[in-house]
């Protein structure tokens, strides 16, 4: 399945189209590189100077890394954006494969009506619940990178659960009868027949969430920014009281929030190409 | 199998339900309230009627934002997606060094918008110091500047999705095409585009929706500078929100006309690309 033309021996040559292409890729990438020639550089070189190469003038060395990772305070902040993307997207898969299976396998006008309450949430701009929503989370104590994680759930489980009903409905059901005839309870043959089965739709799920989550901006600025910065929080809270920033540590902070994210492609580049694929299909 | 799971339905309902509820249940509702209220802490709230809707268009920041997205939307969303479609054309012809050449165009699209958006002021106003002058000098640099963005966020994913519904087409019907005897541009338009309707329909709704949605980005790279004349309608009703005591029931009743709005263009969309999908 999804064999690519080209992954098959005989992909041919076209030179004129080749460097059409590879010219298109390339602008597609420079924009990083130049960020990462222009992170050794000093703030007024970044500004003034952007497409020259660092000189000795010019060069900072590692100067924008050392402080700008320690005004952003970019580590705690790896490890809250870790923390609650991790912890979010497993509950999301958990919880949402779980309701996805019992909505589809039970019938009834609850099933249908919840299932159209997801979609329908797919669509409502986040603007439209902002507000209330911070005061909710503030009355329920859920403003803490624990709480958001029930927050997290909540948006998730809309799409995901969207995602889940479309595999289970290819699930034969037969194997499922047959474990309980053999004296399995459902969530017993849920977890040991039916959620192994869900694992490619699963893997779909947990890229286009984690991809979601690890970016999001203004849900944990609301909710915790002020205490548990996340990295789009922290980079935005490089711009100064009065919109002043050192884009010397600009750049060097910009260079090492994408490492992760390029670490992360480069690692899992196939499921991502396919998750994000299997998660476009129309409802 | 029906009945025995019913008494289940705590253990596999109930904690996505929970969080739904809490998360956009009560806050949509909760929304839907206060835009007919004036309030400061939601619990002060007092009933106004439409007086927030009349408010919202007491001055010119919401209609003038309405304008910025909608322009903008349709620019980049046509952009956007014949780039993407001709990219995908390209890359389903079997040349060598194809899948290099999805991965490095597919890539800006996993940097989050803040990131992007300080990437791109970067280098914008690095072009524009050339001439002396920021991007904060001409609402048309901030316009052009997030088109640029958006182009280089979304190509990639949008080509994804058109390289799959271009190698769903089945490998005989375009043979039977060439022997016919069409040439490649009756291919193009009686062939191809019409059997890659399902996920034409798939990336405009995304790209539409996205564009008219866009809040992050818009907030990194110009925050709506010059003055607010480059504020998206997410970002407008964020200021309205946030920057102005006494104005929250305003920005609820805007946010919930954005809604609408979004739910329109939505069901506009699908309906007429719908219409145009082929069975295959």
């Amino acid at each position: 399945l999804n064999q690519s033309p080209q992954e098959r021996p005989h992909a041919t040559v076209n030179i004129p189209l080749a460097a059409f292409l590879t010219l298109i890729s390339v602008a597609f990438v420079s924009p990083i590189l130049l960020v990462l020639m222009n992170s050794f550089k000093g703030k007024l070189y970044v500004i003034n100077s952007p497409f020259a190469f660092p000189t000795a003038e010019s060069s900072v060395g590692f100067n924008n890394y050392t402080q700008g990772i320690a005004a952003t305070g970019f580590f705690p902040a790896f490890g809250w954006s870790l923390f609650i993307t991790v912890f979010s997207v497993g509950i999301i898969i958990l919880f949402s494969s779980m309701t996805a299976w019992y909505i589809t396998r039970k019938i009834d006008p609850f099933s249908k009506a919840l299932y159209f309450a997801f979609v329908f949430a797919m669509i409502v701009p986040f603007q439209m619940v902002m507000f209330p929503l911070t005061r909710v989370a503030n009355l329920l104590h859920l403003d803490n990178p624990v709480g958001i994680l029930v927050i997290y759930l909540g948006f998730g489980a809309a799409q995901s659960v969207f995602l889940f009903c479309g595999f289970v409905k290819s699930v034969p059901i037969a194997v499922e009868e047959a474990a309980i005839i053999d004296g399995c309870n459902p969530p017993r043959m849920f977890f040991s027949v039916v959620l192994p089965m869900l694992t490619p739709i699963a893997i779909t799920v947990a890229i286009l969430n984690t991809m979601w989550i690890w970016n999001d901006f203004l849900l944990p600025f609301l909710l915790i920014g002020s205490e548990f910065r996340t990295i789009p929080v922290a980079v935005q809270y490089l711009r100064g009281g009065h919109g002043s920033i050192d884009m010397g540590y600009m750049m060097a902070v910009i260079i090492v929030a994408v490492i992760p994210i390029v670490l992360f492609y480069f690692a899992c580049q196939k499921h991502i190409i396919h998750g994000i694929t299997a998660g476009s299909v129309k409802g | 199998m029906e009945k025995s799971l019913k008494k289940y339905f705590l253990l596999f309902v109930g904690p996505t339900l929970i969080a739904f509820i809490i998360a956009f249940v009560i806050p949509f509702v909760m929304g839907v309230f206060l835009s007919f209220a004036k309030f400061t802490t939601v619990a002060d709230a007092q009933w106004v009627g439409f007086a927030n809707y009349v408010r919202a268009f007491s001055n010119r920041d919401f209609v003038n934002a309405l304008g910025f997205s909608t322009l903008f939307t349709i620019v980049s969303v046509l952009i956007i997606n014949t780039a993407a479609f001709a990219l995908a054309l390209l890359l389903t012809r079997g040349i060598s060094g194809t899948n290099v050449f999805r991965t490095m165009i597919f890539m800006p699209n996993l940097i989050g918008g803040i990131v992007l958006g300080y990437i791109w002021q970067f280098i914008i106003n690095g072009v524009l110091s050339a001439f002396k002058v920021t991007i904060l000098v001409d609402p048309a640099y901030g316009f052009w500047g997030l088109v640029i963005l958006s182009n280089w966020q979304f190509i990639g994913y949008m080509m994804i999705i058109y390289i799959a519904g271009i190698q769903n087409i089945p490998g005989d019907t375009l043979e039977a095409a060439v022997i016919d005897g069409a040439g490649p541009w009756t291919m193009l338009w009686k062939i191809t585009i019409p059997l890659v309707m399902p996920s034409i329909t798939i990336a405009l709704f995304m790209t539409v929706t996205n564009s008219f949605k866009m809040f992050d980005q818009n907030l990194a790279l110009t925050a709506g500078q010059p003055g607010k004349s480059t504020a998206m309608v997410a970002l407008d009703i964020y200021n309205t929100f946030y920057s102005r005591a006494g104005w929250e029931g305003v920005g609820q009743a805007k946010a919930l006309m954005f809604f609408l709005i979004v739910v329109v263009i939505a069901l506009v969309q699908l309906s007429i690309t719908r219409k145009r999908e082929v069975v295959n």
